[in-house]
């Protein structure tokens, strides 16, 4: 009999077995959305020696706002190859929703794996004006705010609040591109000192450039697979002790976005503080973004946050949060840490929030 | 507080504009089409031939990398009369919408036909592509105009029955 860690969330215990992602660029001007995800979902399976016959269940996570056309999750389909018929869902969301939706339905027993995939790219349209028709339709969306304007309406509310400043903002951006140098999948990444850093002008007061995310054109891929079949695929799967979600009101002004209730309950259910945390992976698209979640999870000092450069160094939309799922789990594989923490984010201002705890045996 | 009629509508149009990229495939069809030619992609698993493709065999999810030049005739496996006027419509009704097999694909689209009677259309018929004229070509299906019989025997259900 193999060993399974105590779980949290769920009776069955479910690991992540295999991980690829894009190479995450600016613009991919000369392939399609099948075109990018086909090596990806090749790379996913030929990792562990499987095919598509070996899963039993197809979720992806997109949204047809990045591609300008209806229907672009079932078009993509055909980056897998459904022929004969597959059992298949969609969630128009981040990866790391779809990866959820897979692992509620690993735990009812039916299959043993399933391929979580996803894909976005912000390069056909204007993504400012894109993520603003997500916002409340009455009162906000009308504005068209851009993201990096409501992200600096929740820098200055720390600020004022006195949780946070500027030197701390440039210090994440200089951590989390320093890091990202080590990541061949990073679109961003340099070594330069936080002092350095706040010589930049302001881009949205008090965000400077290096507190944005890039914008980025990729996808990525996870397979997923429960009980004994996890360990025939992977020496040293990462088993999802806890996973949760939860969101907060759509209006952003009823909000304090200096902190974010959301992610420390999400956190609290999946059983973060339970024990030790080697590695935090989190979907923190402003460099702000990740003091309060840093904060929202009680991570302590020890812990390495965002050892990839996190989404400061790629930012795929509908990507971004399962590639922070794929990367604590290539940590456990390594054996580079024994338990780590993925945090997925969507919506403005860290409106939504998933945690998902993984651990190696 | 004046009184005010609660408000039940309101209207907020949204435009949002992108850029359309082709991909790797899709390109090449549409250079095909540039110069009045259709162009097929075959898959190397299943061999199957499709036209228009998106660059992957939708069966076996793998890149349909080799090219096959498709002639320009093909059989109609099913159409419909359209008789109903709609906004935009830019053909004379009653017209006829078919899906068209071209020879050696394995894969139907959808194509206009003329150059005959609505009531003479049928399963199995004969077509060929009326292209544009040639200063007129470019990497659209516009550059095909229309289909029309081109005369031959009409084909055998046996050799289409698969793709309707």
């Amino acid at each position: 009999m193999s060993e399974f860690p105590g779980l949290v969330s769920g009776r069955r215990p479910v690991g992540v077995v295999s991980f690829a992602q894009y190479d995450n660029v600016r613009r991919e001007d000369a392939r399609n959305e099948v075109e990018m995800l086909m090596p990806v979902v090749a790379e996913v399976f030929g990792n562990i020696g499987i095919t598509k016959d070996d899963v039993g269940f197809i979720c992806s996570g997109s949204t047809d706002y990045l591609v300008g056309g209806p229907f672009s999750f079932v078009t993509a389909l055909d980056a897998v190859g459904v022929w004969p018929p597959r059992a298949e869902s969609h969630v128009e969301m981040d990866g790391a929703w779809a990866l959820y939706e897979a692992w509620v339905l690993l735990q009812e027993g039916e299959i043993d794996a399933a391929l979580v995939y996803c894909f976005g790219r912000s390069s056909p349209g204007d993504l400012s004006e894109i993520l603003a028709v997500q916002l409340d339709p009455y009162y906000l969306a009308p504005l068209w705010p851009d993201p990096t304007s409501l992200a600096a309406l929740q820098a200055q509310a720390m600020i004022d609040k006195g949780t946070a400043t500027e030197a701390d903002f440039a210090a994440v951006a200089s951590r989390s591109r320093r890091s990202a140098l080590s990541n061949p999948k990073a679109q961003v990444a340099y070594d330069r000192s936080p002092e350095e850093l706040l010589k930049e002008g302001y881009e949205v007061a008090p965000l400077r450039r290096h507190a944005l995310p890039p914008l980025t054109d990729g996808c990525a891929a996870v397979v997923l697979a429960a009980g004994e079949r996890a360990y025939e695929l992977c020496e040293r799967p990462a088993f999802i002790t806890g996973i949760d979600h939860r969101i907060e009101t759509h209006s952003v002004g009823a909000r304090d976005l200096t902190i974010s209730p959301s992610t420390k309950l999400a956190g609290a259910k999946a059983g973060v503080g339970a024990k030790k945390v080697d590695v935090a992976e989190l979907h923190a698209p402003f460099a702000h973004q990740e003091l309060i979640l840093s904060e929202a999870l009680g991570l302590a000092d020890g812990v390495a946050v965002n050892p990839s450069g996190g989404a400061l160094a790629a930012n795929p939309m509908m990507s971004a949060g399962l590639i922070r799922i794929g990367e604590s789990a290539r940590a456990i594989w390594s054996g580079q840490a024994d338990r780590a923490v993925a945090h997925a984010t969507s919506g403005p201002c860290l409106q939504q929030n998933l945690v998902c705890v993984l651990e190696g045996v | 507080m004046s009184e005010r009629e609660p408000v039940t509508m309101m209207a907020a149009t949204t435009r949002l504009d992108y850029v359309f990229r082709a991909g790797v495939a899709q390109s090449k069809n549409l250079h095909g089409l540039e110069q009045g030619k259709f162009i097929g992609q075959r898959c190397p698993k299943c061999k199957k031939v499709y036209t228009l493709s998106r660059g992957s065999c939708p069966t076996d999810g793998v890149p349909t990398d080799e090219i096959v030049e498709l002639p320009n005739t093909g059989t109609v496996t099913t159409y419909c009369i359209v008789n109903v006027p709609f906004a935009g419509q830019s053909i004379e009704i009653p017209y006829i919408c078919a899906q068209i097999l071209l020879d050696g694909a394995n894969l139907s689209f959808m194509g206009l036909i003329q150059e005959i009677p609505t009531d003479e259309i049928r399963m199995g018929m004969r077509v060929e592509a009326v292209w544009v004229e040639p200063e007129d070509l470019g990497p659209t299906m516009a550059s095909v105009q229309y289909f029309r019989p081109n005369g031959e025997p009409d084909a055998d259900y046996e050799t289409y029955k698969e793709y309707l």
